[in-house]
């Protein structure tokens, strides 16, 4: 694809990648990261699609609510397992009613309804921290599938 | 001219739009005007989105690509999603989004025939 991989504004160290959001471009650079990470550990195609898409959407939820955050990749390992961490922090507004926020269908400017409910549904964990005027801060986990 | 960086071609009475790039929102909001100008300035009575290059498609995306065939609609011409890849099919259907009311198809091929079929039974009516 046309942009680079890691982003000017990304950092590694370790297992860990950080790039931080503070423009509408970001949300791609997460998006191409996480996926060039799920593809470097093997993850499968669902699995890839599932890590990129949920990456798109919590990265489109800082930049549209906040304005600017912080997203973290981090390498899991567990005896055999490998999995992927992705955290996403920022200190917007944070949100109100967050079991309608995650119940989906609850549409706003942007994010449409189904970044936090769809979110959810495609990785195997799922946190979020948040309150009115404290930001927001969601950490998700996938694992390898092993066949 | 289209302004945005997606190529929008007419092939007969039909525009084919081959997304090609790693989708920023203002470039869907932008292709989303450039493709309804370009119906009403060549008059094509179908629409095929040719997705097939891309290898994620969120909520966002899905929403603004619906819409846009809503849209098509209204002016009324028919619009058919091609190509969409085994895991973005399953990763929309997984967070709860069907892509309802949406014409697909497997290939640009089958697009372009669903397409022709679609103009002949218009004929013959």
């Amino acid at each position: 694809m046309a942009l680079p991989v890691f982003s000017p504004s990304g950092s590694r160290d370790n297992d860990t990648w950080e790039i931080r959001i503070d423009k509408e471009a970001d949300i791609v650079a997460v998006r191409q990261q996480v996926r060039e990470l799920a593809k470097e550990y093997r993850f499968d195609q669902f699995a890839v699609a599932a890590l990129t898409t949920a990456a798109s959407e919590l990265s489109r939820n800082v930049w549209v609510h906040a304005h600017q955050g912080v997203s973290r990749i981090r390498v899991l390992r567990n005896g055999n397992k490998v999995g992927l961490e992705l955290e996403f922090v920022d200190n917007g507004p944070g949100i109100a009613d967050l079991d309608r926020a995650l119940a989906g269908g609850f549409s706003t400017a942007r994010s449409l309804g189904l970044g936090l409910s769809g979110t959810r549904r495609l990785v195997d964990d799922f946190k979020i921290d948040t309150a009115p005027g404290r930001g927001t801060k969601v950490v998700i986990r996938k694992w390898k599938k092993d066949y | 001219m289209p302004s945005g960086s997606i190529p929008i071609l007419k092939i007969g009475p039909t525009l084919l739009a081959t997304i090609q790039v790693e989708l920023q929102d203002t470039v869907v909001d932008a292709f989303q005007n450039d493709v309804l100008e370009e119906i009403e300035r060549s008059g094509a009575n179908g629409l095929i989105i040719d997705i097939s290059a891309l290898e994620t498609v969120d909520s966002y995306v899905a929403r603004m690509l619906a819409n846009t065939g809503k849209m098509a609609k209204l002016m009324g011409t028919e619009t058919v999603i091609v190509g969409m890849r085994p895991a973005v099919a399953a990763t929309l259907v997984r967070m709860g989004y069907f892509m309802d009311g949406m014409n697909t198809a497997l290939s640009l091929e089958e697009g372009l025939e669903l397409q022709r079929r679609r103009l002949n039974s218009l004929d013959g009516e």
